[in-house]
């Protein structure tokens, strides 16, 4: 036989042969048409077409905004998690269950409910428009809505681990006089900092590719609040293929050297370990909430 | 009473060496709460809140709209062809990663994966690219009169695409956690492959086979941009809810967009709910 | 039934667990495979049960060649260590579960697999359980559930991979005896593996005992323990002190004091006279009478601990590579030689039972330490 495992269990062929034929006619294959057409276009077209002014626009705005709701989750995402691992308070199971929303509801019903919510007449765009600030039609909705999408997977990247955080590190630490902050700053954060990364990697990527509930808040003013996604479609509407394949490849190309990086900071974070590979399980499990 | 003892007592008081004193607490969970409530329930709350505005007759009249409902039961047949095919790959994904050992096996969990980091527009691409009328995979359907793009087929695949490693990633770190003892022991018993998976394995990871199912259908039934790409937008036709969501919310129809997107809302909520219970109930985790 | 292996090996990545191994079990015995963590006992087992392959050998069931038997038609019961209970079945569910997923041509009517299934329940002695879930059990009744269960099927061989490692030494105890007497009453062949030396000596006919990945020696109960093959396996069955001694014409000598009659043993054939180390347990050490051979030794001190009184004593003559060295003696605490343990006191010890092997290359380790004599686990920890 070909596939020769060592276990008594049957039917690995079976469900091995299935699985890789369905990836490969599902994922694989499809994907890689989009390869061979941008290797197609050949390397001037790419660039021709990627560096008209309102595509690197668009990718700016898409890469700045996901970055930013990302910064904004890791920070909030953290407390977030820390509160529900940490402490008690009534409520809990409740706020516990709906941080997984955003993973469940929709992208353009989260789209036009936070357009309404932050637009002029909205309840908040009003606050926020008697103290001067337009959110609605502007990048920083675009950054509201990512935050949105993003905060689960910070959450429940870090959860896990600050859970199996062991309490006998943070006692030591004070056993040895280290107050309350010290402890935090020099024991526990660095225990965290990979899963935060990881949390911080996979809301950023949603964020840069995110489509459904920034096109409504965004309000799509091209140079402005036209993110790449968008433009993608409008590239689409228009049967412009080639156009619509370069921004998707240069969107793939930019997440793809982000992400590397994001990745090499994370193997610093957890030089300490013997080996390297992703020893942080994390992520993973966040992933799929 | 002695200085020294009352200093230790008010330190006890103040909780363990390892936790933050009470303000610092207050203010934390304070933080934290508000941001879910700005962030998550009041999006929420405008769903609802929006779609009766105008009372419960108006809500009631645009559920009931020809082309509303003919969106709701688009979206409910893609979703009742792609789960239960992600379903079947699930599990046999899960079955071949988590039982045995193999080559190439951290590949096949990257390629899985692969999915959940390909923007929803750029799944439509690409199946644009494969099936458009200039696309590679056209001339294999010249001869028939199957049509892809802007129909139904086009709107499962992109559905199938988008929710693809839903159930295969609830399945394998808990089928790795079960090990394969009670498999082994069975199969020492004298069950078949099929006794032991339906006897032994099934019901070890029924409930987070549950969740799976229940999430990588509230994901198909409410993929947004990835269908918008592949649909054509046909009102009443190739429209799923959230297109047709979409739709209404561009023609100022709020009380109408908000009404459908109530819906989708609650499948969220019915989805959120289940996972609460069953994580209580059975120790699942996330 | 009669199980014959032949020629077996298997290899981990890097790992050789096993090499050539060859055995043949004996119909209705109950044989243990005993060894350190390591030497490929578990896999043996595992192979036996058609759980793993051999890379190389066979495995032969009555004089079948199992080789393309898989493990459902090989009808062998199985009890895995962590006992591997349906968590989702009842303990009657979990005992038949065996009888329930045969084809319909063979399967008994329902009410006769309900009625099995509490009989075996009663005979492991949990009757009146048959509705709890594994869960609600301690560890001795769960094995007692694993071993119902694959009685259920009446495998024609009984295969127990660490049966009692999980459980406290109490339980353990009696459970060997429950073992031992449903092993009398079955009389189906058993194999168990288990680490420790005790359990196998009490409970087994005979005993395979492995090293690193192949059998050191295969032997009844007795011949095991009397006539040890080789150091490593006089030391995995017990404490044992080593001396380092001279034999001479058909006496063993320890400095200028025979101690003994070189025993008539295979290890002969290994040996020529000349320096030997003579290894002997600290239990089989006692005071001699005034005429008898033996050796002198000042006791260092005494220790008692329940039923059982430990000395530490150091040789009264030393020649060097004694002059540092300690040895180890256990006595009943009853036994009349106790009173005469005092500190400082000499004594002359007689060896009443021993085994003599090769002397062992001293090495480097062994001299800065300038302790010749190291029990147990503390020299397998210098030697690994």
């Amino acid at each position: 036989m070909k596939f020769k495992t060592n276990s008594p269990l049957p039917g690995f062929a079976p469900a091995l042969f299935y699985t890789v034929l369905y990836l490969a006619l599902i994922v694989v294959i499809p994907l890689s048409g989009l390869f061979f057409k941008t290797a197609e276009l050949g390397l001037a077209q790419f660039w021709d077409l990627i560096s008209g002014e309102r595509v690197t626009h668009a990718l700016m705005i898409s890469f700045a905004t996901a970055l930013a709701a990302a910064m904004i989750n890791a920070v909030f995402g953290l407390i977030i998690a820390w509160v529900f691992v940490r402490y008690d308070f009534t409520g809990k199971g409740l706020f516990d269950a709906i941080i997984d929303l955003p993973f469940a509801l929709p992208t353009a019903v989260a789209g036009i409910a936070l357009s309404t919510l932050y637009s002029g007449s909205g309840w908040l765009g009003n606050l926020f428009n008697k103290v001067g600030i337009e959110i609605a039609f502007t990048p920083i909705g675009i950054v509201i809505a990512l935050t949105f999408i993003g905060l689960p997977f910070v959450v429940r990247s870090v959860e896990p681990v600050l859970r199996e955080l062991e309490k006998e590190l943070e006692e030591a630490a004070a056993s040895l006089g280290a107050n309350r902050w010290q402890t935090l700053y020099h024991v526990v954060f660095p225990t965290l900092l990979p899963a935060l990364l990881s949390g911080f990697a996979l809301a950023f990527a949603r964020g840069v590719g995110e489509y459904g509930s920034v096109i409504f808040i965004a309000g799509n003013v091209p140079y402005v609040s036209e993110v790449a996604p968008l433009l993608i479609v409008i590239k689409l509407e228009e049967y412009d293929y080639a156009g619509a394949t370069a921004v998707a490849a240069a969107m793939l190309l930019i997440s793809f050297v982000l992400l590397i990086l994001i990745n090499a900071l994370q193997a610093w974070s957890q030089r300490y370990k013997a080996s390297s590979g992703n020893v942080n399980a994390a992520p993973d499990k966040g992933f799929v909430a | 009473m002695n200085p020294s003892t009352q200093k230790n007592s008010i330190k006890v008081a103040g909780h363990s060496a390892i936790s933050e004193g009470k303000l610092t607490r207050w203010v934390l969970t304070t933080i934290a709460l508000s941001f879910l409530i700005l962030f998550l329930l009041l999006p929420l709350f405008t769903v609802f809140a929006e779609a009766l505005r105008n009372g419960w007759q108006t809500y009631g009249k645009a559920l009931s709209d020809a082309d509303g409902l003919a969106a709701i039961r688009l979206t409910i047949i893609a979703s009742a062809i792609a789960v239960p095919l992600n379903l079947i790959f699930g599990v046999a994904a899960a079955w071949s990663i988590a039982k045995f050992e193999f080559r190439g096996k951290v590949l096949l969990t990257t390629l899985i994966d692969l999915p959940f980091s390909v923007s929803p527009v750029v799944t439509g691409l690409i199946f644009v690219l494969m099936f458009g009328a200039s696309g590679w995979a056209a001339p294999l359907l010249e001869d028939t009169d199957i049509q892809i793009l802007f129909a139904l087929p086009g709107i499962v695949l992109v559905s199938i695409f988008v929710t693809f490693p839903f159930i295969a990633r609830e399945l394998i770190p808990l089928m790795q956690e079960q090990g394969s003892d009670e498999e082994q022991a069975a199969l020492s018993l004298g069950a078949n492959g099929w006794q032991t998976f339906w006897h032994v394995t099934l019901p070890n990871i029924r409930w987070g086979l549950l969740y799976g199912v229940l999430l990588c259908n509230a994901r198909a039934m409410g993929e947004f941009g990835a269908v918008s790409v592949v649909s054509g937008h046909i009102r009443g036709e190739t429209n799923t809810l959230p297109l047709h969501v979409e739709i209404l919310y561009n023609e100022y129809n709020f009380a109408a967009a908000f009404a459908m997107a109530s819906i989708l809302a609650s499948l969220a909520l019915v989805t959120l709910a289940i996972k609460a219970v069953l994580e209580k109930a059975h120790g699942l985790k996330h | 039934m009669e199980i014959q292996l032949s020629g077996i090996s298997k290899q981990f990545g890097q790992f050789k667990a096993l090499n050539n191994v060859g055995l043949n079990i004996q119909s209705g015995e109950l044989l243990a495979l005993l060894g350190p963590s390591g030497s490929g006992k578990t896999t043996l087992l595992r192979i036996i049960a058609g759980l793993e392959n051999a890379d190389i050998g066979s495995v032969y069931f009555d004089g079948v060649d199992m080789a393309n038997t898989p493990l459902r038609e090989r009808q062998i019961g199985f009890v895995f260590q962590h006992y591997a209970l349906f968590k989702h079945m009842t303990l009657r569910e979990n005992v038949s579960f065996g009888l329930r997923v045969k084809t319909r041509a063979f399967r008994r009517p329902a009410a006769a697999i309900r009625a099995r299934a509490d009989e075996l329940l009663k005979l492991v002695q949990l009757g009146g359980l048959e509705d709890r879930y594994p869960h609600q059990l301690s560890g001795g009744q769960r094995q007692r559930v694993a071993l119902a269960r694959a009685l259920a099927i009446d495998p024609k061989v009984l295969l127990l991979d660490e049966p009692f490692g999980a459980l406290d030494a109490k339980v353990r105890k009696e459970l060997r005896q429950w073992l031992r007497d449903l092993h009398q009453q079955t009389g189906v062949t058993t194999v168990f593996v288990t680490h420790d030396q005790e359990e196998a000596l009490e409970l087994a006919d005979r005993v395979v005992i492995m090293q690193k990945g192949e059998i050191a020696q295969l032997g009844s109960v007795d011949q095991v323990y009397e006539q040890p093959a080789s150091p490593l396996v006089f030391d995995f069955l017990g404490d044992s002190n080593i001396i380092a001694a001279q034999w001479r014409g058909d006496v063993v000598h320890v400095g200028d004091s025979a101690i003994g009659a070189y025993p008539s043993t295979a290890n002969t054939a290994v040996l020529d006279e000349g320096a030997v180390d003579v290894y002997v347990r600290p239990s089989d050490l006692r005071i001699a009478d005034a005429e008898q051979a033996g050796i002198d030794v000042v006791v260092n001190s005494i220790q008692r601990t329940g039923p059982i009184v430990r000395a530490e004593v150091s040789f009264a003559h030393s020649t060097f590579a004694q002059s540092h060295s300690t040895l180890r003696v256990e006595l009943p605490h009853l036994h009349h030689d106790v009173p005469r343990f005092q500190t400082g006191a000499t004594l002359r010890l007689r060896l009443m039972q021993f085994s003599v092997f090769a002397p062992q290359t001293i090495t480097p380790v062994r001299e800065q330490l300038s302790a010749p004599i190291l029990i147990g686990r503390e020299r397998e920890r210098l030697a690994g």
